[in-house]
C-alpha cells in the first residue's frame, strides 16, 4: 500500500483508517517490530522512522468479558442486562495486540475456551448513513 | 532493570488519620480532608505544632469531573491553615494517594523537606452513577480501549478469564476474597460497608419480608453470592460483590525526617522502600494474568527496604475488583503464580492467618474514595504496626508491612515497605 504522504501515527489516524475499514499498524524501519495501537516512537530501539502496514485482521482471542453495566454509547447502541457485550483483547498475526468488541458468540454463554479462537476483524458501523461511526470489532472465523 | 536504590534519609509516619469512607451528600473533598486532618492530628503521640509542616502533596484522581473543581492542593492546605506552604495535587488514577505518598518520601530523603504532610481525597457521590462510570473510564487509554466498550469492571473481568482459563480458577473462588474482605470491614468503624456478607444477606431477608414480599430463597450466602438479584453480573466473571464500590472520604499521614520523629512519637513507623513503576494499556501487557508494573515496583521496594516477601506480616493491596487482589499477592511474591486463589480460600489471608491481606477491608468493603484509598491503606498498616487496630488487630507483632496502590490496570503502581523499630 503506498501514499503520497504518510499519515501521523495518531489515534486520530488510527482512527481515520478504522472508518475506511483498515486495521493498521506501525512498523519499526530500524528493528522491525510492529505495534498497534500505532507510535510515532519505537518502544524497542526509539526510532522515529516508522511506517504503516496494513494487518491481515487474523488474530486469536486473549481475553474477554461480558458487559452487562456499559458506557453511555453502548447503551445508545441498545446494551443492556437483557443485552450484554463482549469486549476482548485480540492478539494478531503481527505479533501485537488490541482491544475490540467480540462478534459472533453468544453474550449470554461466557466459554473460557474461547480463549486462543482464530478470530478475523470485522467493522461495527453505529449511526445514520453518512454519519456513522465505525468501531474495530473481531469475530469467529 | 534500574539498580537497587537506597533513601539517603530516612522517612517515619508518626502520625495517621481517615474520615469514615462512605456515601455524604454533605460534604466535599475538602470537607473530607479537614476530618481526615483532624484525626491524624489526635493520633501524633506527643502532639505537635501544625506550623512545622513544610509541605503538602495530596493524592486526588478528579476532582474536576466528579465535583467541577480543579486545583484542589491550595484550597486543601489552606482548609487546615497551612498557606503558604508548596501543595501539589498528584494524580495516577486510582494510584493518585500511593504515589503521593512517594513525593512525600522523596521530599524529606532528598532533603528538600523535614516535615510533610500527604493527603488523599475524593468525592464520588455526587455524580449519577452512569456518570462515575464514565469518570472512572477516563483512567483507561480513552484513545484506543474504551471504543471496544470496556469499562473498569470489564478490564479486569477479561484478566479474570485469562487467568481463569491458565491456572483452572472458577468465579466462586473469587467470593472468598468478597467474604473475607467484608468480615474485615464488619471490625473497622470507618468501613462503608461494615458489615459481614452473611449480615448483608440477612438484612435483604428482612427488608423484603417488611415490605410484604416473599422472602428470597438464600439458603446461604453461597445461594447469595450466585444469586443475580442478590449479587447481579456486572461484567462476566465478576458480580457486585466483586467490585469495590463509589465512595467519598480522605485519609491523611504526617511524615518526618527520620532524626526528628522522636519530637513527635516514641513509636514512629518507618518507611523504609519505595517502588513505582509504568505500564501499557492492558492489551500492549505480555501476561494478562499478572501486573507487571506491581511486580517491578515491589521488587525496587524490597530491594530499598533490604527485605524478602516472606518477611512482610501484613499487607494492604489493591483489590479494585477480587482477582485484582488475587493477583497482587501472586504479584508481590507472597504465593506462587496460580496459587494466590487457593491461598485465599484455604484461609492463608484472613485477619488470623499466617499472611493477612487487606485487613481494613480493602477497597471492596472498606470503600475506594479513588484519591484516598493509597493513603487509607497507610493509615491502616500503621495502626497495626502500633496495635491499634481495635478488633480487627492481627496476633503477634507487626515489624514490616507492605502497602500496594494500582491505577487503572496497572499502568502505574505503587508499592512501600514499613517497618516498627520502637
Amino acid at each position: 500500500m503506498t501514499e503520497t504522504t504518510i499519515r501521523p501515527f495518531s489515534a486520530a489516524s488510527f482512527e481515520q483508517y478504522i472508518s475506511e475499514h483498515k486495521l493498521m499498524a506501525a512498523r519499526c524501519t530500524l528493528c522491525g517490530a510492529s505495534y498497534i495501537p500505532p507510535r510515532a516512537i519505537c518502544p524497542k530501539c526509539h526510532s522515529e522512522q516508522l511506517e504503516w502496514i496494513e494487518t491481515s485482521g487474523k488474530g486469536l482471542l486473549q481475553a474477554f468479558t461480558m458487559i452487562y453495566t456499559g458506557p453511555t454509547f453502548m447503551v445508545e447502541q441498545g446494551f443492556d442486562r437483557a443485552h450484554p457485550y463482549i469486549s476482548g483483547i485480540v492478539m494478531l498475526e503481527e505479533g501485537a495486540a488490541i482491544s475490540a468488541r467480540i462478534t459472533g458468540v453468544d453474550a449470554l454463554k461466557p466459554d473460557l475456551n474461547l480463549i486462543g479462537t482464530p478470530l478475523g476483524v470485522d467493522f461495527i458501523e453505529f449511526g445514520e448513513a453518512g454519519k456513522s461511526k465505525t468501531y474495530l470489532a473481531f469475530k469467529i472465523l | 532493570m534500574s539498580k537497587s536504590r537506597s533513601l539517603p534519609r530516612g522517612v517515619a509516619i508518626v502520625g495517621a488519620g481517615m474520615s469514615k469512607f462512605g456515601a455524604f451528600p454533605e460534604k466535599n473533598s475538602r470537607d473530607l480532608f479537614v476530618e481526615a486532618f483532624k484525626s491524624m492530628s489526635s493520633s501524633v503521640d506527643k502532639g505537635y505544632d501544625p506550623g512545622v509542616i513544610q509541605a503538602l502533596y495530596v493524592g486526588n484522581f478528579s476532582s474536576d469531573q466528579f465535583e467541577h473543581q480543579a486545583h484542589i492542593a491550595p484550597l486543601m492546605a489552606d482548609a487546615v491553615g497551612l498557606t503558604p506552604i508548596p501543595a501539589t495535587r498528584v494524580e495516577d488514577a486510582c494510584a493518585s494517594g500511593g504515589v503521593a505518598l512517594r513525593q512525600g518520601v522523596m521530599a524529606i530523603a532528598s532533603g528538600l523537606a523535614d516535615v510533610v504532610l500527604v493527603g488523599g481525597t475524593e468525592k464520588m457521590t455526587a455524580l449519577s452513577t452512569a456518570a462515575v462510570t464514565d469518570a472512572l473510564a477516563t483512567a483507561a487509554d480513552v484513545s484506543f480501549e474504551i471504543s471496544a466498550g470496556f469499562t473498569f469492571p470489564g478490564f479486569y473481568a477479561a484478566i479474570a478469564s485469562a487467568y481463569m482459563q491458565r491456572y483452572g480458577m472458577l468465579p466462586e473462588h473469587l467470593m472468598n476474597v468478597a467474604i473475607k474482605n467484608h468480615d474485615n470491614a464488619a471490625l473497622n468503624p470507618n468501613a462503608q460497608f461494615g458489615v459481614t456478607i452473611q449480615k448483608w444477606m440477612e438484612g435483604r431477608i428482612a427488608a423484603a419480608l417488611k415490605k410484604g414480599k416473599p422472602a428470597p430463597n438464600w439458603a446461604n450466602i453461597w445461594d447469595f453470592l450466585h444469586d443475580n438479584s442478590g449479587n447481579p453480573m456486572i461484567a462476566w466473571p465478576l458480580r457486585l460483590f466483586d467490585c469495590s464500590p463509589v465512595s467519598d472520604g480522605a485519609a491523611v499521614v504526617l511524615l518526618v525526617a527520620d532524626e526528628l520523629a522522636r519530637e513527635f512519637s516514641d513509636h514512629p513507623i518507618h518507611i523504609i522502600g519505595t517502588g513505582q513503576a509504568s505500564d501499557s494499556a492492558l492489551h500492549g501487557r505480555l501476561d494478562l494474568t499478572s501486573l507487571f508494573a506491581a511486580k517491578k515496583a515491589s521488587a525496587d521496594a524490597y530491594a530499598m527496604a533490604g527485605v524478602t516477601p516472606r518477611d512482610i506480616r501484613i499487607a494492604e493491596v489493591h483489590d479494585c475488583f477480587t482477582i485484582a487482589e488475587v493477583i497482587a499477592t501472586e504479584d508481590l511474591g507472597f504465593f506462587t503464580p496460580g496459587e494466590g486463589y487457593k491461598a485465599a480460600e484455604d484461609g492463608l489471608t484472613a485477619r488470623v492467618g499466617s499472611k493477612p491481606i487487606n485487613t481494613s477491608g480493602g477497597l471492596k468493603a472498606k470503600g475506594h474514595p479513588v484519591g484516598a484509598s493509597g493513603v487509607a491503606q497507610a493509615v491502616e498498616v500503621w495502626k497495626q504496626m502500633r496495635g491499634e487496630a481495635g478488633e480487627r488487630q492481627v496476633p503477634g507483632d507487626v515489624p514490616l508491612a507492605l502497602t500496594h496502590n494500582v491505577g487503572a490496570t496497572g499502568s502505574t503502581c505503587v508499592v512501600h515497605v514499613y517497618e516498627r523499630k520502637s
